[in-house]
């Protein structure tokens, strides 16, 4: 195996790990997302993204802007591991006081872009800072992972049309295609396909991966880069609850938290997942 | 003490002009002066008056189209960058219809956003009620880190505009459409959250914002013919209200009056009423403003018809005098 992938990989594990614990810990919160984004977030902090944990307001920095808030654990676990904040501080998700809020808020915690929450707000920030780094002559660009049930919201495709409208090359969005949302699969509560055809006749450049495969990941971040004409949307079909035999897949893990003895449980098979990784050649 | 005022407040000579081309003057000039001086419109540049801007700084124009929940989102995300966004549109849209976008990702980010609002209250007139927004500064009001203006003449607007972008915090600015005379000139005061005290007078206090703050003063100079002495305070910014100034007049005339172009319920009458309620000064308050939606007319029709108008702020000074005694 690449070793750039498997130490990605091994990353995502990590984070993988580290969620099912804060969120064990905070007795609330979003597993199924969280864990389905992990490769993804792996690929963004520690391969794709041109940051600085020492320098979270360096200008040239990329931008990272989550728009569904709630899968924030996973924005977390990035970025304690990247070096913003002690993982220690992981634990205190969801307590009060805690820099770690249920839903991200900037200026509580260094490298968060955008508060977020309500849905569909974060791809308008994107789309705005997208629109600066343009019309700047900057270099620095900006990610944007969205959900596919907040695709609902009318917001979303406000800002569709104005990324097209300014040929936005410099953003990338990535839909987590994990066809889960609060009351059933996507299919079932909105149907969003086809989405692919939907994005492009929008006028985006659209890619649809394996959001679990490290190096279909890797690949289209690197496609979108070489796109100059227009804003890339990924499509990234992942599994929900991803690493966790029992949450695979599983909309009712969407907002509800293991208990100790399934943490233990998925604790178990993540490290076993771990080991079966680092024996690869 | 008075600010200094038009030399002939009741002069037909006095120049007609509206408050949202203060606004779109005082952008322009900002841009000018200042390169990080962003704006962002919905589709309305010319009327809600950021053309004057985008004619000149294309580059740091934005036209998001008929998308007010993107507009906002957009200015937040520039804003982000360490610039000063303005987004302007028809009060009814925004922040009628964005309020969520405003709340979260301009208020709970704290970026330096500017929200104006150019046809605001019944003043916007024969489009009907749909257009009317009555209850968008009890929304903005309600919201942490923002700070509600609601000038009331062009050249008030004008300096209400560079005095919120003097501050790195969100600001909502409600303008008008309606050409109305420009009473106060260069050289009157501007202090965000310092009310300007218009005219002097110990029976009553009218406390005004917007086009009411004129139709106030013609109120108390009918009143003076009947011996009734009404101060007029400008009351131009809404939040954070001036309680020193509300509570001077509670004691010196125990009789107050507020008008203003939006529902009762929540706006300027309301953020008085909050000041007197939690201070242990007795004084009567009569609030002039709406209670319900308005209807197709045109501007002074519907100020006759609802009270907004001189003859309508001094009936309730009178009013509320009486149930003084």
């Amino acid at each position: 195996m690449n070793a750039r992938n498997k130490s990605l990989m091994l990353s995502a594990n990590t984070m993988r790990q580290d969620i099912v614990r804060m969120l064990t810990e905070a007795k609330s919160g979003h597993p199924a997302g969280s864990l389905g984004l992990a490769d993804i977030f792996a690929a963004l902090y520690f391969g794709v993204l041109r940051h600085d944990a020492k320098k979270p307001d360096w200008p040239d920095r990329d931008r990272f802007v989550l728009s569904n808030g709630h899968v924030c654990p996973v924005l977390y676990a990035a970025l304690a591991n990247a070096g913003y904040f002690p993982r220690e501080k992981l634990m205190t998700l969801r307590k009060l006081g805690s820099p770690l809020q249920g839903h991200p808020h900037r200026g509580s915690l260094p490298g968060i872009e955008n508060s977020s929450g309500p849905l569909g707000q974060g791809i308008s920030m994107a789309v705005g800072m997208a629109i600066v780094s343009k019309r700047e002559g900057r270099n620095w660009r900006v990610y944007s992972v969205m959900g596919d049930g907040e695709m609902n919201e009318g917001q979303v495709w406000e800002a569709l049309l104005l990324a097209a409208k300014y040929k936005l090359s410099n953003l990338t969005a990535i839909i987590d295609r994990n066809n889960i949302q609060i009351d059933g699969t996507s299919d079932d509560v909105l149907p969003l396909e086809p989405l692919a055809a939907k994005l492009s006749s929008f006028g985006w450049n659209v890619l649809e991966i394996d959001g679990n495969d490290m190096g279909a990941i890797l690949g289209a971040f690197d496609a979108a880069r070489k796109n100059f004409e227009k804003p890339t949307a990924i499509i990234a079909k992942t599994v929900p609850g991803k690493g966790v035999s029992f949450m695979e897949g599983k909309f009712g893990w969407h907002g509800k938290t293991p208990n100790p003895e399934e943490a233990a449980q998925a604790l178990k098979e993540l490290d076993e997942q771990r080991k079966r990784l680092e024996a690869m050649a | 003490m008075t600010v200094k005022l038009a030399p002939d407040l009741f002069s037909p000579a006095l120049a007609k002009k509206s408050s949202r081309d203060g606004f779109g003057k005082a952008l322009a000039e900002l841009g000018e002066r200042d390169r990080n001086v962003w704006a962002v419109s919905a589709d309305v540049s010319e009327s809600s008056r950021t053309h004057w801007f985008a004619e000149k700084f294309p580059e740091r124009f934005v036209q998001v189209g008929v998308a007010e929940q993107n507009m906002a989102g957009v200015a937040a995300g520039i804003a982000s960058c360490g610039k000063m966004a303005f987004i302007s549109a028809f009060g009814a849209f925004s922040p009628g219809r964005n309020f969520d976008q405003i709340r979260v990702s301009i208020c709970y980010n704290d970026v330096n956003v500017k929200i104006h609002a150019s046809h605001t209250g019944l003043s916007v007139g024969p489009d009907g009620a749909s257009h009317q927004v009555l209850e968008d500064m009890a929304m903005m009001r309600a919201l942490p880190n923002m700070t509600v203006i609601a000038p009331a003449d062009m050249e008030e607007a004008r300096k209400a505009t560079h005095a919120a972008a003097a501050l790195k915090t969100p600001v909502y600015i409600r303008t008008s459409r309606e050409n109305a005379p420009v009473f106060t000139t260069p050289d009157t005061p501007f202090t965000v959250g310092k009310a300007n005290v218009c005219r002097e007078g110990s029976d009553a206090a009218i406390f005004a914002c917007g086009l009411q703050v004129y139709e106030s003063l013609k109120a108390a100079e009918e009143l003076k013919k009947e011996g009734i002495g009404a101060a007029v305070i400008d009351m131009h910014t809404i939040k954070p209200i001036d309680r020193v100034c509300i509570l001077a007049y509670a004691k010196k005339c125990g009789v107050l009056v507020s008008a203003e172009d939006h529902q009762v319920d929540g706006g300027l009458g309301s953020a008085i009423a909050e000041v007197l309620a939690e201070s242990s000064c007795p004084a009567v308050l009569r609030r002039v403003g709406m209670n319900g939606f308005g209807e197709t007319g045109s501007c002074s029709e519907l100020y006759k018809k609802y009270g907004l108008d001189a003859a309508g702020i001094a009936k309730a000074v009178r009013g509320a005098l009486k149930r003084k005694k």
